[in-house]
Formats: structure tokens, C-alpha cells, sequence
């Protein structure tokens, strides 16, 4: 089913695969929030590099100002917020048995997921090779998405702005002090 | 590349579950869930080469899910630290039976 790629294509798809798993693992083993949200930033890096080679340019762009950009730096705020830079701050992390456990769980689901991920895919839908090209040509990068989301999922669209409404009200309610709260009423 | 793509999201998947496993610090548990959040986004982009840019519409919106999501869990720790001055899960225990 897949075009032969060159070798340059190849190499750099395993690189930047084989760096953002390196750092995905690098996040987890880490105890300060800091040095985590760091090494999350850099896994997001090497995915947005593999959105690009992998067709999906504007998503790439997306991942690298919406997830790098803006959510680790929320989360960034919310540890200088909370102040979580002291040793005596930083929450533990579980028991060596308790880690044996879940790296047993984890290795228990990449085999199921790699199993599952073995079923057959259904050949009649695929596109005819040249036609992501053509449509990339048609309707540049942008327009690729913006076309199918405007048109086929435009009532998804309009109730992920609702969403996004909801979770703005709900952060404001949720964020405010008590006293101001119990002085407002 | 679809199998090394679907390969890549499994570890990652895998490694953001593991994660949420072993972590008492509540925020770190929020950034393992944006990395599972992310690796199945890649699963998306390697699909829609082959089944059309539907699949990179998703992407959008899963995007938009966690972007949502990241602002209310943070405010929500903030609430609970703001109330028992801790954001480790050893603390928060109030609904366990």
C-alpha cells in the first residue's frame, strides 16, 4: 500500500519518531513540573515535524502554536502559580512495586494495541493516490481543512465554539477566590 | 509510513498511560493525558493520507477538546491547592470509598 519513499524521507520520519519517544520518556521519569512541561514541549516538537512529513502541514503549524505554544504555557503559569518549585513542594512519585506494576500494565497494552493494530484496513475506502495532491494543489494547505470543516462538520464546528465557551465560564467560576465569591452574593 | 505512524502513537499512548500510573503530582497526571491526547492525533494525520483530509479535521477539533480541557483540570487544581495546599494525589483523597 505504500509508495516507496526515499531513504532521506525515511531517516528523518525514524528520527524525529525515535526523539519524541526519547523525550516522552524522559517526561515521564522526571519529579519537577518544570523539567517535565520541557521535555512534553520537545515531544510536541518532534510530532509536529512528523504532522509536516506526513502531508499535514497546517496541522503541524497547529500543534506547534496551540499544544507548545499555548497549553505548556498555561501549565507553565499554573506551576509558577501554585509556587511548585521547592523541593518539598514536589509530590513523590509512587512505590518501586507500584511502578513495576504499571510498566506491566503499559507493556499489556502496547500488546493489545499493536495486536489490534494488525486487523485489516478497509481497502474500498481509500483515496486514489494522487487525490490528497490534488486537493493540496486545488485548495492549498489551509484550505484542505477549512473546506471539509465549513462545509460536512460545520454544526461540529459551531458546537466546538459553544464548548470552548462552556470551559471559559467554567475555569472563571472555578478560579475565583472564596471570599470574593461569598462578598458578591 | 502507516505502520511505523500507528507504531509511534502506540509507544507514546502507552508511555502517557504509564505515566498517569506512576505520578502522585497532579499536574504532571494532566500533562501525561495531553501526551495521550497528542499520539492519537498522529494516528488521525496517518489515516487521512489515505482516507482523505476528514481526518485531519479531527485533529481540530481534538485540539480544541484539550485545549478545553487543559483550562478547566488546571482550574480545578488550583481550587484544590487553594483549599489543602497540595496538588499531590496522596492528598486529595476525599471520594475514595
Amino acid at each position: 500500500m505504500d509508495p516507496h519513499y526515499p531513504l532521506f524521507y525515511v531517516f528523518h520520519f525514524y528520527l524525529f519518531g525515535v526523539i519524541a519517544v526519547a523525550s516522552a520518556v524522559a517526561f515521564v521519569t522526571r519529579r519537577s513540573p518544570v523539567a517535565a512541561a520541557l521535555w512534553l514541549v520537545n515531544t510536541m516538537f518532534s510530532l509536529a515535524a512528523l504532522y509536516v512529513m506526513l502531508d499535514a502541514q497546517f496541522i503541524g503549524v497547529m500543534q506547534v502554536l496551540v499544544y507548545a505554544g499555548a497549553i505548556m504555557v498555561v501549565f507553565l503559569f499554573v506551576v509558577m502559580l501554585l509556587n511548585l518549585g521547592h523541593p518539598s513542594e514536589i509530590a513523590d512519585m509512587r512505590g518501586t512495586w507500584w511502578k513495576l506494576a504499571a510498566c506491566a500494565i503499559g507493556l499489556g497494552l502496547l500488546s493489545e494495541i499493536l495486536i489490534i493494530l494488525r486487523a485489516k484496513l478497509p481497502q474500498q475506502l481509500i483515496v486514489p493516490r494522487d487525490f490528497n495532491e490534488q486537493q493540496l494543489q486545488k485548495l492549498n494547505a489551509v484550505g484542505v481543512i477549512a473546506d471539509p470543516l465549513f462545509k460536512d462538520y460545520l454544526l461540529a464546528f459551531e458546537l466546538t465554539s459553544v464548548l470552548l465557551l462552556v470551559a471559559i465560564a467554567g475555569a472563571v467560576v472555578l478560579g475565583r477566590s472564596r471570599e470574593r465569591a461569598v462578598g458578591a452574593r | 509510513m502507516l505502520a511505523e505512524s500507528l507504531f509511534f502513537t502506540a509507544v507514546l499512548f502507552i508511555i502517557g498511560v504509564v505515566g498517569v500510573l506512576i505520578h502522585r503530582n497532579a499536574i504532571i497526571i494532566f500533562m501525561c493525558v495531553e501526551l495521550m491526547l497528542t499520539a492519537v492525533n498522529l494516528t488521525f494525520v496517518a489515516f487521512s493520507r489515505y482516507y482523505g483530509a476528514a481526518g485531519q479535521v479531527f485533529v481540530v477539533f481534538v485540539m480544541t477538546v484539550s485545549a478545553a480541557e487543559a483550562a478547566v483540570g488546571l482550574a480545578i487544581i488550583i481550587a484544590i491547592f487553594r483549599h489543602r495546599q497540595t496538588v499531590d494525589l496522596k492528598n486529595i483523597n476525599l471520594l475514595r470509598g
